[in-house]
Parts: structure tokens; sequence; C-alpha cells
């Protein structure tokens, strides 16, 4: 993209092509015979990551609009059936939810990577702000994706978050009617926020071609900040610089597989399992790990519409900073007084984050006033001022010169590894507000870890369980007979799913004269539901309706506690739901403990939320009849219809490990054959 | 370049074309995935189990149409003149050529049940019209007699028959 090109194709039809439009001469120019120079470090890969993920996301996204629904009251239920119906659905869904999240990882790593290395610098301002504006977008797409499902925390943060528009004055409301298309958020705003969350994607790829156009125009900026000045101090695009990103996509691909095959849920919110419901807000409203930082920020200012311009200033502020920091030395490494404040601001970012995941109250309003004045300092006052009073170091001559004096790439390695695995743990610190119950006793489940399955047998008593208990008041809608039949279930065979179904009766019609009728069901039904409704599920259970349990293990979380949750992304402990059920299952007590007022029609039960339950202790020892000897105690049939729910959430689980394992072992292979390929490349060069 | 032995490049390009060719099996893997979810879900396939029609309502000459894996299924009562007909004509003088004997089940000579669709284009033909006392498609004029056999315009073949037989004389299954 920089000039006439040199490319002179040989074959006739290239030529014939080349000459009435030059697109080959413009591929070759700009991604093979492109200089790159050739000290930079894994850092640089991150552009290509984005490029990558962003593709991921176009190809994700665009198979997934091909089964969901945008309607409110249909949206939940058809990214289920994604999950569950679909081939390779889970995938595809898994995919997508966790690429967002790796996207903005990325991202951040490239940001901070450019902050860091003075990218932004003379002339490269374009460049930067085009980047804060792929930002801004990114961040627009991720909203309006997480409201896609329609959960409880899709319905709510879209409430909040176009909320923040009423802050503007005089215009604020009339705004936030434009975005909803209703009195309140619904049907009208999912609809749009779909068409957009389609759109922008388009957008960001468009708005990436002008930043490496711009990128092409200016060259690439490298650890030492000096400009190449002779050929020695590049290398041409491909192969070396194809090679080493292709290296290090790999790598951010077995970090990727590993969220989406072993911690899906991992970065996600439990509420988001709960379908929207507009009459009840979640204990503690959370935005994606990503939006923490500039969250934290919002809250920390006790003004509305101040608050909203403080987190807005907080992202645009970046597209100053390359008058806010005039310093002529452009990489830190040459600024050891800037390199520490680099750090402390990396810190104040994490610190922000954390905060904006913990309620907001007492210390954390505190920290989160001070670490805003933190964020903001660092672009109005302490670049600034460093620029003019900071005495850098020597720079090397040429990037040749910076070469051979150069260190080794494993400090490079780790450091990536340190920061993507410090987001992840600042990620995963948004807090449940558990209100003051003990933490559920983890069980050791057969379906944990790498190698986890469910165990049939247990599957099996489970749905008795389910069946001769729970379906009293609770339906499973997500749930049919056939799945009873599925690979990785319970295992029944078709008969005797076919047998089951047939117990119940279905209404179906209306028939040829009009009627509606009742049949007995079929394996293509789905679960029975107890009530006909809503309301009348909550008049006969003394005002609290009993949720739906298809998806009861995965909406139910707590709180792990630091550092207990960071651990949790390596060892895979996914099981939060299930020992929820179970402790809650066996946490019911006769007697409240002293000073405890329980409300006429609850019962007291020790793992609640609250403690005060409306549903009573359903089982008791010998209640129900296991015919394989199994002890018929209250502790074996909550395990056993714990494990069954984990199921009926996550029915693919036994498949998406299975997979999950072929894939981490061919990406490494993979990842390890690229960087022998890189070596040998490169040896040519140095 | 620091070493020139020839065995240090075939030492290289094997490490090439290793590294190409796993990533063709990649990408290969990769597409798999995003093809096959392409297939009809779980459950429409569930949906799309046998059902089950009672024949009795249908009265001679007379025909229904009901839907089966989102088909339209014509069952039609044929008038003696109809099976008559269908019986009578020349095997071998036909497009499609099969006797109507291979069109029913034996024994229930009055009862044709055929997919609707069209075998040129997929419209559906409208029963009852025609020149053949059978089905006639409106959008290019394919005529199909009363076997649902073609005997004249654009479709190439017999319009299909879905699998079903029959549960008791006035109930057939189908699928
Ligand atoms: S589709 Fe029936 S004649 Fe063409």
């Amino acid at each position: 993209m920089s000039g006439p090109s040199t490319f002179q194709p040989q074959n006739p039809v290239l030529k014939w092509i080349e000459r009435r439009l030059p697109i080959f001469g413009l591929v070759h120019s700009s991604f093979v015979a492109y200089p790159t120079p050739r000290n930079l470090n894994y850092w640089w890969t991150f552009g290509g990551i984005l490029s990558f993920m962003l593709g991921v996301q176009i190809v994700t996204g665009v198979i997934l609009a091909m089964h969901y629904t945008p309607h409110a009251d249909l949206a939940f239920n058809s990214v289920e059936a994604i999950v569950r119906d679909v081939d390779y659905g889970w995938l595809l869904r898994y995919l997508h939810s966790n690429g967002a999240s790796m996207f903005f990882i990325a991202v951040y790593i490239h940001m901070l990577r450019g902050l860091y290395y003075g990218s932004y610098k003379e002339p490269r301002e374009v460049l930067w702000i085009l980047g804060v504006i792929i930002y801004l977008l990114m961040m627009a797409t991720g909203f309006m994706g997480y409201v896609l499902p329609w959960g409880q925390m899709s319905f709510w943060g879209a409430t909040v978050i176009t909320n923040l528009f009423s802050a503007i004055p005089y215009f604020g409301e009339s705004i936030v009617t434009l975005l909803w298309g209703g009195y309140s958020v619904g049907n009208p705003t999912l609809n749009r926020f779909f068409s957009l969350h389609y759109l922008l994607p388009f957008v960001i790829a468009g708005v990436v071609v002008l930043h490496v156009w711009a990128l092409h125009v200016a060259g690439q900026n490298n650890p030492a900040g000096v400009e190449p000045k002779t050929a020695k101090d590049t290398v041409p695009f491909t192969p070396y610089a194809t090679i080493k990103d292709g290296f290090g996509i790999a790598c951010f691909i077995l970090f990727y597989c590993w969220f989406i095959f072993y911690i899906p849920n991992y970065l996600g919110d439990p509420d988001n399992y709960i379908p929207a419901n507009p009459g009840v807000t979640p204990a503690h409203i959370v935005p994606e790990w990503y939006y923490l930082p500039f969250y934290a920020i919002l809250r920390s200012i006790p003004n509305k519409l101040l608050g909203v311009v403080a987190m807005f200033s907080a992202i645009l502020v970046l597209a100053f900073l390359p008058w806010l920091d005039s310093a002529k030395t452009r990489s830190m490494r040459y600024r050891p007084l800037a390199k520490q404040f680099f750090w402390i601001f990396v810190g104040v970012c994490l610190g922000l984050g954390y905060l904006g995941a913990q309620p907001p109250e007492g210390i954390y309003v505190i920290a989160g006033r001070i670490l805003t004045a933190c964020y903001f300092a660092y672009f109005l006052i302490v670049l600034p001022v460093l620029s003019r009073i900071e005495k850098p170091r020597p720079v090397p001559n040429s990037i040749a010169d910076d070469v051979l004096g150069k260190k080794g790439v494993v400090a490079s390695l780790a450091a990536i590894f340190a920061v993507a695995a410090l987001l992840v743990w600042d990620s995963g610190s948004r807090a449940q507000a558990a209100g003051h119950s003990p933490t559920p006793p983890s069980l050791s489940w057969s379906f944990a870890g790498p190698f986890g399955k469910f165990d049939q047998a247990q599957l099996q008593r489970g749905y008795k369980v389910y069946k001769e208990v729970c379906s009293a008041c609770h339906s499973m809608n997500l749930v049919h007979y056939r799945n009873l039949t599925d690979p990785g279930g319970p295992g029944f065979s078709v008969a005797q799913a076919a047998a089951l179904a047939a117990e119940i009766q279905v209404k179906d019609g209306p028939n040829d004269a009009g009627d509606m009728f009742e049949r007995p069901g079929r394996i293509a039904d789905r679960f029975p539901s107890p009530f006909p409704n809503e309301n009348a599920a909550r008049t006969a259970n003394g005002g609290a309706a009993p949720p739906d349990l298809s998806l009861m293990a995965k909406a139910r979380g707590y709180e792990r506690g630091f550092p207990q949750f960071i651990f949790d992304a390596f060892t895979q402990f996914q099981e939060k739901g299930p020992n929820y059920i179970h402790a809650l299952l066996t946490g019911f007590e006769d007697t409240p403990p002293q000073g405890f007022a329980l409300p006429e029609g609850s019962f007291y039960n020790r793992y609640f939320p609250g403690h005060a339950i409306k549903m009573p202790n359903p089982l008791s020892d010998d209640q129900i009849t296991y015919d394989d000897g199994t002890p018929q105690k209250v502790d074996q049939y909550a395990t056993d219809v714990a494990a069954f729910l984990m199921w009926a959430a996550e029915p693919k689980l036994e498949e998406r490990k299975r997979i999950g394992f072929q894939v981490m072992i061919f990406m490494v292979v993979f990842a390890g054959l690229l960087y022998f390929t890189k070596r040998a490349v490169w040896a040519d060069a140095h | 370049m620091t070493t020139s032995s020839s065995a240090g490049h075939s030492r290289r390009d094997f490490l090439f074309v290793a590294t190409g060719a796993v990533a063709a099996v990649g990408a290969a893997a990769v597409a798999w995935p995003l093809v096959a979810q392409l297939n009809p879900d779980a459950s429409t396939v569930a949906a799309g189990a046998p059902i089950e029609v009672d024949l009795s309502p249908i009265a001679d000459g007379q025909d229904i149409k009901v839907f089966w894996r989102g088909k339209p299924i014509y069952i039609m009562h044929r008038t003696a003149k109809q099976i008559k007909e269908a019986q009578a004509v020349n095997v071998s003088s036909l497009p499609d050529p099969e006797p109507d004997s291979a069109r029913v089940k034996e024994g229930h000579d009055q009862w044709l049940v055929v997919i609707g669709i069209c075998t040129h284009l997929g419209c559906i033909p409208i029963a009852h019209e025609g020149n053949y006392d059978g089905f006639f498609c409106p959008c290019h004029g394919s005529q199909y007699d009363s076997s649902g056999r073609i005997r004249q315009g654009p479709a190439p073949l017999n319009l299909p028959i879905p699998p079903y037989a029959f549960v008791s004389d006035s109930r057939i299954k189908i699928g």
C-alpha cells in the first residue's frame, strides 16, 4: 500500500489482470516484500492475532446468526437450541463468546505494547487514533453482542448501559428512547442491537484496513524506537514476519482453546443463564470483564453526568496521547522513569478492573476513587511532565545495532503469558453478592477435569429423583425425552425413552375439527411443566415460582475468593453449580439459628442466599427407591440429581472435552512445528 | 545462509513441508464443523418422526394434504374410474415407466399416497386437474395421471412415493 509495486507477474493471465487491476502487486508490496524491522519481538504478533480474532468472530458470528432468533420471547431458547441441537453448535457458540474475551485480551496487550514502545508518536498519530476508533467500535460491538442471548445480565446490562445516555442534559431521555425503541428495553431494542451487532464488525474490518494502510505508510515501530535506516535494518514481511506471526497465533489459539474446551463459562456470568426478566434485577450487576476498569471509573464519581463523562474521557484521552507525551525517545526501554510509571499504570488498570467487579460499598468506593485519579494522572500529569524532565538513556544507532545487543525472547514470552494470566485472573474476580452464606463444599464429580465423563448410572438415578420429586414443581423446558438417549447422557435406549415419554399427556392440536386434544408423549416432546403458566406456579407455591431447572447447574455460582478463583482457571474448576445444588438440597435445618427471624411460609437453608427459602425440604431418606443398591440417603439423592442437572445444563460436556483433547494435542504439535520452521527461516537473518 | 550443506537443506525442506501439511490438516478439520452445522438440527430430525393418518374421513374421489418433514403428502381416495385409467395405460409408453401396482400398496388400490412436489422444480401440483384425472402443476404445466405418473410437460419423473405402511385398513403410518 505504499506506491507503485515492483511486482512483475510472469503468468500471462495474471499479467492481463495486473495491468487492469494491480491487486497482486498490492498484496505483494503489502504482505510479501513489505520491509519489517528485524528486531520486532513477540509483542508485535498481537496485530496478526487481532486480525485472526476478527476473522474468527465474523465467521462464527455469521454462522450463529443462521440459527439465532432475535426476538425477546425466543432469543434465549434459540441460543440454547444452538448449543443443544445444532451440529457443533456448542463449539461455535463457545468459540464466539470466548472469542470476544480473547479479542479484548489481545487488544489490551496490543494497546499496552503501543503505549510502552511509544508507537503513537510522530509519524504514527493517525495510525494510533484509528486504533482508538477500532477499540471504541469493539466495545460497542461486544456490548450489543452480550445483549443477544437475552439472559438476565444481557437485559440488565442493556438497561444500565443505555441509561448512561440519559445523563446527557436536555436530550438524554430522548436519546435513550431512540436506543430502546420503546418505553423500556424490549423486543425492538433486541432487534436493533442484533442488526448493529451484525453490522459493526464489518465497520471494524473497514477501519482495520485504514489502520493497516496507515501502518504501511509510516512503517512499523520497533522495540528500539529508532527508524530503519538501511536495508540491513529490515527483513521482508514474508516469510519472516508471516512465520513469526503464525507461531504467535498458534500459541494464542492454544490459550483460547483452553477456555473453549475446558472452562467455557469461566469468563461468563451465571446470571446470564437465567432468561431475561424485566421484573427482577440481579443482586449484583457486572458488565463483561473487559469493561470493568471503565465501569469502576463510572461508579467512583458520585454524580451521574460527571461519572459518564469520566468514563468516556478515560477512553478518549487515549486519542490525545501523541500530544500529551511529547518525549522524543519513543521506546520506554530507554526511559527509566517512564518505564516504572508504565508498570504502575498497568497495575492501576488491573486494580480498577478488580474494583469494577466488587460491590460499590465501603473501601471499594474509596479505592476506586484513588485509582481513577491515578488513571487520569498518568495521562494528564505524569506523561506530560516526564516528557519534559526525564533524561533518557542513549538509544542504539540503528536497528541492526539493537539486534546485536539483544536479549533472549524468553523474557518476552514469559511476559506475554504473565500479562495474559493477569488479565484472566483479573477477569475472574467478578463478585457475586454472596450474602453471608457459607461456601458450598466441593464434591468430587466424575465429570470434572479434562477427561471428565458423566456416570450413566448416576444420571439415571438423578433423573429418577427429578421425576419423582423435583418435577412436581419444577419444569425443565429445554430438555426433551429424546435427549435421554443422546450420547454422553444417561444412556437410556430409544425404547426406554419412548416409554417414559408415553407416560405423559401432551396437549396438541388443533385437529381437523379445530379442537385441542391430548395425546401420549413422544420422544420429541419436552419434559412437561407442572404448571400451565408462571402465575399459576407462583400462586401454588406461596408467591415464589419454582425456577426452570434446565440450566440451573450453570445459572448458580458463588464466590471462590482470591486467590482460589485464579487457580480455578488452571484446574478447570467448573462445578460451582452442582456443588451449590447439592449443598442447597442438604442444607435445610428444622430450627433456624437463634435470632434469625424466619418469614412466614419460608424454610431455613444454610446455603440459600438470605437463608429463607420458599421451597420446603424436598428430600428424605428412603423416599426414592434405587434399584441398583445405591444407598437411599438424602446426600446420595442430592448428589445424583445435581449430576443430572449438570448434564441437563451442559449436555455436550463429554463431546466438548473429548474434542478438546484432540485439538490441544494437534495445536501443541502444530505450534512446535511452527516454532522450528520459524527458527529455520530466521536462521538466515541473524 | 549460515549452513549450506545439502543435509541441512533437505532437513529444512522436510520441516517446511511437514508444517504446511499439518496446517492443511488443521484447516480441513476446522472446515468440518463449519459445514456440519448446516445439517438439520436435532429438533428438526426429531420432529421428522413418522406420523399416523386416519383415512376414514376421506370419501371416494376426495383427497387430503398432510405434512411430513415439511413436505406436502397427497393422500387421494381414488374412484373406480381413476383406478381403471391408471391400470389401463401402456406402461412402456410412459416417460418414467412404472405400473400402477408399483405405486400403491397391494389390496389398497383405492389409496394413492404421493409426495406432492413436482419433480420439475419443486412447485406443488394441484389435485384433480389436468388432462389425466390426476395432478396439474401450474408452474410450467406438468401433468400427472391418477397414479401420480408424469404424462406431459417438463417434469422428468413420477411423483415420489413416501415410505408408508398400512397399520390397519383405514390408518397409515408415514415415515
Ligand atoms: S415445477 Fe412443476 S412444472 Fe415446473
